[in-house]
């Protein structure tokens, strides 16, 4: 069921929050063993906060759309009471003592939080295979990769463990997931959604959002956790953009649609093409105009991003450091500070996490600055100047969400270069900080695995894409006349 | 610790010339801290004044107090500084255990002022440090080295650590190197750290104690050869916690520099300790390589801008700076530089104004103050504000002379008991009865008796010896206990016997 | 080559990580490869152009000088490895003071 279903059917009391949060925590139990989407299943607290819903639902209280409605939460939010360990070891046993903003406005939403979700190890990733708790896997299938850095998360809608489940994305990491695991989900605006208890890899960049199996669904969660927050500098102070509205409204007659010329190609699997191409003819059909797009510096977006992003993760991890919290290895006496220090994040940390924290070392290293991270965020301002110049000519943009459908699980795992290709489509509007989505549009034939639809949108005009995205995922239901996911073969 | 060769300070100003600067920092007396809204009292227990964002606890993020800024943009208008109309907070990184993120937020090449300067007075001469830059940056935790002998660094078996201070804002103050000072750098150096002191206090954005850590002042020195046009190299000296320090540092590093350059050696670029105890500089852990912070801008933070009007509201708002206090208050009390350098160094200046302000005259003020209480402040081994008497009461005591009810002795007897904490001026000359006798019957009859026992002093007086009346005065104080209106006793015996 | 093996190495130290030699040797020709295909942002002519390091635009976001609730001590330490006198216990540091 969807979750607007769900929040129906709690409003009107044909079911009880604590059967939902029941129904869902049975199906984790069943299916999770080979899943493993959840690091931590919140039982006895979930089955609490569906019982004060309940009893506030029954005691006649207004309450919000989502309330008593179960939410998967990604293991970089920091949550009390629930151990947040980023999916590394350095942070194994940690138990934050605050709520990150977004958590506390789902539970004043009361929503029900299910547990915390896998990921690649802080956020760097594209498949959950960096996690050091061992990967997630996707739903259609168990030996495929379930995407990243969000994998756990995007598996757990797609497996029907949660029907919501809130992600972030910095080079692509909601919406790749998402893409390959036939499921919607949102980067919002940059600054849209706080980022005040998630646990940063790349400052500038890092954006939570939401997952769903709907196009609604993810614009109801969307609107639930987005919105300013005085704890996030760099938070926007502006109302959330009217997603679910236009999420309802589904209609793009009118609209301008732009293809984005450098985002196909070499690389590019044929049955992602061929889906997004009918996928674009689809929208056309139903009134769009649709014309073909320049942004002749995305081409330098992956390599300027590998420079920015571990350049700010390089700095944002030295925190990890034994003293404060977190593992500490190495401490038997004999040694000082910088020693155990060096220790614990040996231990403590994976492969890909060291060369991120290597490169971005370098990158800022004097000497190199200019010639990488400094270039790197020129580059940025120009990737900036194409979407804006783009955008002066159509109302979205639209390209394939991630160039393959979802790789086997080991595939990439040890070549860095070949993984980062995942996130060739959804860079560009991280660094840009517009809104982007991945809506299914398919199966590809050769694989009979999902392909998804990007659209992106200007900053602060999400509601524009959902619009998009809902008319999409309209037609294609229609079309294929059952959701996508009721082929799902994995489980 | 290694014995250096030394030459003689003298010495080694006739034939070097030393380059001094000076960069301090001042801990901002705002109420939270810089990046959160913690409080900043001064020595709570530890670890009780701390949260999320100045643990640096993973997803914790830094908000800027708009205070803070405030209070930095005032310092920067006070050294005649340009504020910046736009400029970014950057990241410094490090490794270091009183670090909670292991990287600073601080500023880089973007200071929020830049391009000042202080004028300091010594010996006669106006000398001016250029201020380079003043920028705002957050403070660490505090270690205590556990295990060692000394307390410090060295020979700590661990360390335990107190975030309270970590966060709270600092203001970093550069000057451009000082050149000409010659046998004066050590004092310049004083000045111009006391003069920056008395600044900022005035501004009200510090307390500004060197003691207390809330003014920190590293200084470095470099020395060249008499006439060279080429600067030596500079060493950097911390650890320097008061203004006698300052000095004593400067001239330590002088006569060390001069004696390595005399055997044909070479300063070492470094990082030295300054030692209280014996007045020396020792070297600092040599490191292999120059530190690589490698700064980029704080993406958790947005730039600054600070609108025109905030900084003309804020320049308005400055009060005058205490070298202009000095000069106006000179003219007005009509008082020599020396005689006002002596105001000052004894502390007093805030002192005398506060008695003007509550109702004594500047002299009368500068009288007491400089006088009695400076005497009594030393006796006691402290500083005049720590003297357990308000300016109100000194006020007091004035008036009550001015008025004639109180003599200067019996002035002093009052102070006296004020200071044991009898209570104010008023109770005090009530409860004991000290007013001044000017009942003239009974001043008369002691003016009698006095001559009527001195009989060979009278005759000195009627020859002429009016200063001999003294010793009358005297016994008709002692006979009243010192109640009597001196100057009109004089004036009794001098009518009756000339 | 973009980057050595000892680079790689004296890079890891600074970032405070004790790579073991066998790591080194899988690393370093991985970095390699990377620093390669990131410098080709050196190829994009750039003379005159801002780079960007915030994306909203924004400035001038401040709070007010107000106290907020801070942690308890038991909160702030109750993560710790080791904790002494209500502080943080850390091995010995070398250094300055």
């Amino acid at each position: 069921m969807t979750a607007a279903g769900l929040s129906a059917a709690l409003a009107s009391k044909e079911v009880s929050a604590a059967e939902v949060t029941q129904a869902h925590l049975d199906r984790i139990a069943a299916v999770d063993g080979r899943v493993h989407a959840f690091l931590h299943v919140a039982a006895d607290s979930a089955l609490e906060q569906a019982a004060t819903i309940d009893h506030r639902r029954r005691a006649g209280e207004p309450l919000s759309p989502l309330a008593g409605v179960p939410v998967a939460v990604k293991d970089v939010f920091t949550t009390v009471g629930l151990p947040t360990t980023c999916g590394s070891r350095i942070l194994e046993g940690w138990h934050p003592p605050y709520d990150a903003t977004i958590v506390q406005r789902l539970k004043q939403a009361g929503a029900v939080i299910l547990g915390k979700t896998n990921m690649d190890e802080f956020a760097m990733g594209s498949s959950t295979e960096n996690s050091a708790y061992g990967p997630s896997r996707n739903p259609w299938d168990l030996d495929r990769i379930p995407g990243g850095s969000s994998g756990g998360s995007s598996a757990a809608v797609a497996a029907y463990e949660a029907p919501l489940a809130i992600g972030t994305d910095t080079g692509g990491s909601i919406r790749q997931p998402a893409a390959v695991c036939g499921i919607v989900g949102t980067k919002p605006t940059y600054g849209g959604s706080s980022r005040y208890g998630v646990v940063a890899f790349a400052s500038s960049l890092d954006t939570p959002g939401p997952f769903g199996r709907t196009v609604l669904d993810a614009a109801l969660l969307h609107e639930a956790m987005s919105g300013y927050d005085p704890m996030d500098s760099t938070s926007i102070d502006a109302p959330v953009p009217p997603v679910v509205a236009a999420a309802r409204e589904a209609d793009v007659s009118g609209m301008r649609i732009g293809v984005v010329t450098e985002l196909s190609g070499e690389g590019y699997q044929s049955g992602v093409l061929s889906r997004f191409a009918e996928a674009v003819e689809l929208l056309e059909s139903l009134g769009a105009k649709v014309t073909e797009v320049s942004c002749p510096h995305f081409r330098y977006a992956l390599p300027a991003y590998y420079l920015i992003a571990p350049s700010e993760c390089s700095s944002n991890l030295a925190r990890f450091d034994a003293m404060r919290y977190g593992l500490r290895a190495g401490d038997d006496g004999t040694r000082d500070a910088e020693e155990v220090m060096a220790l614990t994040r040996e231990q403590g940390f994976g492969a890909e996490v060291k060369r991120r924290i290597i490169l971005g070392t370098y990158a800022l290293s004097s000497g190199y600055y200019d010639a990488y991270y400094g270039k790197a965020q020129q580059v940025r301002t120009l990737i900036i100047r194409d979407f804006d110049a783009a955008f002066g000519q159509v109302d979205v943009l639209v390209s394939p969400s991630t160039p393959t459908t979802a790789f086997g699980i080991g595939e990439r795992a040890d070549d860095p270069m070949a993984m980062y290709l995942a996130d060739l489509c959804t860079i560009p509007s991280d660094l840009a900080g517009n809104a982007a989505i991945s809506v299914p549009c398919g199966l590809a034939p050769e694989d009979g695995l999902p392909v998804g639809l990007q659209v992106m949108a200007p900053a602060l005009a999400d509601d524009r894409m959902y619009r998009v995205a809902a008319a999409a995922e309209a037609a294609f239901t229609q079309r294929w006349s059952h959701p996508l996911l009721a082929e799902a073969k994995g489980l | 610790m290694t014995t250096e060769t030394l030459v003689p300070f003298a010495e080694a100003t006739e034939r070097y010339e030393p380059v001094i600067g000076l960069e301090t920092h001042v801990e901002l007396g705002t109420r939270t801290k810089m990046f959160c809204g913690c409080t900043t009292t001064f020595g709570a227990e530890p670890n009780s004044q701390v949260c999320p964002v100045c643990l640096g606890l993973p997803g914790s993020l830094p908000v800027v107090n708009r205070n803070a800024i405030d209070y930095t943009i005032r310092i920067g208008l006070a050294l005649n500084c340009e504020i910046a109309s736009w400029c970014r907070f950057a990241r410094k990184n490090y490794f270091y255990p009183d670090m909670p993120k292991n990287f600073q937020i601080s500023q880089y090449d973007e200071p929020l002022c830049t391009d000042g300067y202080l004028d300091v007075e010594v010996s006669g001469k106006i000398v001016r440090a250029g201020i380079e830059r003043v920028h705002l940056e957050e403070d660490t935790g505090k270690s205590l080295h556990v295990g060692g002998a000394t307390g410090r660094i060295h020979g700590a078996e661990y360390s335990l650590v107190d975030y309270n201070r970590a966060g709270i804002p600092l203001v970093e103050i550069v000057t451009r190197p000082v050149p000409g000072t010659g046998a004066d750098a050590p004092v310049v150096a004083r000045a111009y750290v006391t003069e920056l002191r008395d600044l900022v206090r005035s501004l009200g954005v510090s307390d500004v104690r060197m003691e207390e850590g809330s003014l920190r002042c590293d200084v470095n020195v470099s020395l060249a050869p008499r006439g060279s046009a080429v600067w030596g190299t500079r060493t950097e000296t911390k650890n320097v916690n008061s203004l006698r320090s300052v000095q004593r540092a400067v001239e330590f590093e002088i006569e060390r520099q001069a004696a390595v350059l005399d055997a044909g050696g070479r300063v070492k670029q470094e990082t030295r300790h300054f030692h209280e105890e014996n007045g020396t500089t020792t070297a600092g852990r040599s490191k292999e390589e120059a530190q690589d912070y490698r700064y980029f801008p704080e993406p958790d933070l947005v730039p600054v801008a600070p609108p025109i009007e905030w900084v003309a509201q804020i320049k308005a708002a400055l009060p005058e700076a205490p070298s202009k206090v000095r000069a106006r208050l000179r003219d007005e009390w009509n008082v020599s530089a020396p005689e006002m350098d002596a105001i000052v160094n004894a502390g007093a200046l805030d002192l005398v104004l506060q008695t003007v302000a509550a109702g004594a005259s500047p002299a009368d003020a500068r009288k007491w103050w400089l006088g009695e209480l400076a005497r009594r402040a030393n006796e006691a081994g402290t500083e005049l504000a720590a003297l357990a008497i308000t300016p109100a009461q000194v006020a007091r005591v004035a008036e009550l002379v001015e008025a004639g009810s109180l003599n200067d002795r019996l002035a002093r007897d009052v102070i006296d008991a004020v200071l044991a904490g009898e209570g104010d001026p008023d109770e005090i000359v009530e409860a004991r009865g000290l007013a001044v006798v000017s009942d003239e019957g009974a001043l008369a009859a002691a003016v009698d008796e006095a001559i009527a026992a001195n009989p060979e002093v009278v005759a000195k007086i009627r020859d002429g010896k009016t200063q001999a009346a003294g010793v009358l005065v005297g016994a008709v104080m002692k006979a009243t206990r010192g109640k009597a209106d001196a100057a009109r006793v004089r004036e009794l015996i001098l009518q009756r016997l000339t | 080559m973009s980057i050595t093996r000892d680079e790689v190495a004296h890079l890891a130290r600074l970032s405070r990580i004790a790579l073991s030699d066998a790591e080194l040797d899988h690393l370093a020709p991985q970095l390699d490869q990377i620093i390669t295909a990131v410098a080709q942002v050196q190829e994009v002519a750039a003379e005159g152009i801002p780079p960007t390091s915030h994306a909203t635009g924004l400035t001038n976001v401040f709070r007010d000088d107000e106290p907020a609730p801070c942690l308890t001590p038991a909160e702030a330490l109750g993560q710790a490895p080791a904790v002494e006198q209500q502080r943080f216990k850390v091995p010995r540091i070398l250094g300055e003071d």
